[in-house]
């Protein structure tokens, strides 16, 4: 086992808020990992105590197998991606970079080399001599994100990297920030609100909720075989019923009964939207529950009003008891 | 249309606020002692050159403004960051207080605590008292203007400063601190001009024998105006005016 971090049942407690309670969570080195959850689940407490700038109530940080936990942030090679990108407005960009080269980079010799190799990464070569006021947003970012390559951390801390972007630049800046991951090689973990970029971007996802580690593996692993309804449900859309839940997608709509083996249902088309890719269709089956259905747009169309049949292969079901 | 009405009305409105100074001005240049024009001249600044009493009274409302300011503006600028940092509703509350007291009340008060000291201090009034008064006073406007600065500055910077390897005090010196400039430049240049207008609370703590530059002229008032203080009041006004021109210049220079 090759981790870079390990994070040993770690909680912190804000007077009576408890932020996070009891997660355990290890980063494989080279990796992007994602840790997800909706706002206030305790993901960037998380992040801040791996900074350094919260200190855990209980629990061991390990980088390197080594104890950072009670270490300052200039004191654990680590460096954060703000949200806001925190540029230095009285600096210039190429001295918002030097600043972490003169102070954690042990590189005062070749400053210049490094501030210009880092530059040429996020493709801002010619913008350096700029004030962060005369930057865009999405140059600010590469200039945060030289900043802290540039004293090469052991671990890049990115917070919520793509919600202050245009929403138009978040597709392709998911896909830059995945490229120049792989190519320096340097262990990203992204805090993130929304599940579509954590399984776009990362290697790994944990989900988190009220402070708790809900599930931590590999997009598809929490995505097919979900451990608790809320992870489930917070991944995408489920039609939970009963003891069982089943995604939209997994849904066929036939005219006739299907062949054997799968579980079927009597319905009636209640409402059927084009979406482009594919058709949101909502069903009313005979037990008067409503089902929730996407379908390809090769397949026949659907009038409401109309009788058919619901279906979906019974191996496609969650099967997650309500309690939990 | 409209912006000519709006240029007019600003030229009004400038005309309003600074008609007085420039009259003060012209008349300080005026041959005769009275409010008639007579003619150019230089004489009355030639008085005042031989004025010893308003020259000293100048010189020391110039040295304590500036003791005064100095200190100001570090004690303030350093609660403004302390109150930022961890927030002191009551260390916030009592520097507001300072600020709606009566002048009367907290030179009197002054007065009272000065006089208590003596008897266990070998010190005097003079102008140690009066620079003590005057930082006392001084810091909560400080504390004021640094606060609206801090309150647009990022908490975030700080910490992307340790995040790259600088100490606490380290990021409050490269960046902190030269984010607040404009903001600290602001407060000492109020802190300054405060300092050297006050009258109330200096009369009462300066003792026999210290005379600040309101105090004389309240004095010469009395017995009507010279021109001589027409004169020095000029100086004043250009000397602000360049304070306020060169801390702009400062200002400039960061963004």
């Amino acid at each position: 086992m090759n981790h870079v971090l390990e994070v040993r049942a770690v909680s912190k407690s804000f007077g009576a808020n408890h932020a996070v309670r009891d997660v355990s969570l290890n980063v494989e080195r080279g990796e992007l990992f994602a840790l997800l959850g909706p706002s206030g689940c305790g993901k960037t407490t998380v992040l801040r105590m791996i900074a350094g700038f919260e200190t855990p109530d209980r629990g061991d940080v390990l980088l390197d197998g080594k104890q950072i936990a009670q270490l300052k942030p200039y004191e654990r090679n680590v460096s954060t991606v703000f949200q806001n990108y925190a540029l230095f407005p009285h600096l210039t960009a190429r001295q918002n970079i030097e600043f972490g080269l003169r102070h954690k980079g042990n590189a005062i010799g070749d400053l210049a080399a490094r501030t210009q190799k880092v530059l040429e990464l996020v493709q801002m070569l010619g913008k350096e001599e700029r004030f962060p006021a005369r930057l865009s947003g999405g140059e600010k970012q590469r200039i945060a994100l030289a900043r802290s390559l540039a004293i090469e951390p052991d671990l890049l801390l990115l917070d919520e990297p793509l919600s202050a972007l245009d929403p138009k630049l978040r597709k392709r800046v998911r896909g830059e920030l995945k490229d120049l991951q792989r190519r320096v090689g340097i262990t990203f973990i992204i805090v993130t609100h929304d599940q579509e970029e954590a399984m776009a971007m990362a290697d790994r996802v944990a989900l988190m909720n009220k402070g708790i580690l809900e599930q931590m593996g590999t997009p598809e692993a929490i995505y097919l075989r979900p451990k608790t309804r809320f992870v489930a449900s917070f991944l995408g859309s489920v039609n939970w019923r009963g003891e069982y839940g089943v995604r939209p997608e997994v849904v066929r709509i036939s005219p006739t009964a299907p062949r054997n083996g799968a579980r079927s249902h009597r319905a009636q088309i209640h409402s059927s939207l084009f979406l482009g890719n594919c058709f949101h269709v909502e069903a009313r089956l005979e037990d008067g529950t409503a089902l929730t259905a996407e379908i390809p747009r090769q397949d026949q169309t659907y009038l409401p009003g109309e009788n058919v049949h619901v279906w979906w292969h019974p191996d496609d079901e969650i099967h997650l008891p309500a309690a939990s | 249309m409209k912006n000519r009405w709006l240029a007019a009305y600003a030229a009004f409105a400038y005309l309003f606020l600074h008609v007085p100074l420039l009259v003060l001005t012209v008349f300080s240049f005026n041959a005769s002692r009275f409010t008639h024009w007579e003619g150019f001249s230089l004489k009355w600044y030639a008085v005042l050159l031989e004025d010893h009493r308003l020259i000293e009274a100048a010189l020391n409302s110039i040295l304590i403004a500036v003791a005064a300011t100095a200190l100001a503006t570090v004690i303030g600028t350093i609660a403004a960051y302390g109150i930022w940092k961890r927030s002191a509703p009551v260390l916030e509350g009592s520097l507001y207080t300072g600020l709606v007291t009566p002048e009367i009340v907290t030179g009197v008060s002054l007065l009272a605590l000065f006089q208590g000291l003596f008897h266990y201090f070998n010190f005097r009034l003079g102008l140690h008292t009066v620079i003590l008064a005057h930082v006392t006073f001084s810091i909560a406007y400080v504390v004021i203007v640094i606060q609206a600065r801090l309150k647009t500055m990022d908490k975030s910077l700080e910490e992307a400063a340790m995040d790259l390897g600088a100490t606490e005090f380290g990021a409050f010196r490269k960046v902190t601190l030269p984010v607040l400039m404009p903001g600290v430049i602001a407060a000492a240049l109020l802190a300054f001009t405060i300092s050297f207008d006050d009258y109330v609370i200096t009369s009462l703590v300066s003792g026999v024998d210290t005379e600040t530059l309101p105090m004389v002229i309240y004095t010469m008032a009395r017995k009507g105006v010279s021109p001589a203080v027409n004169a020095m009041s000029a100086l004043i006004v250009i000397g602000v005016g360049a304070l306020i021109v060169a801390a702009e210049k400062l200002q400039q220079q960061h963004t």
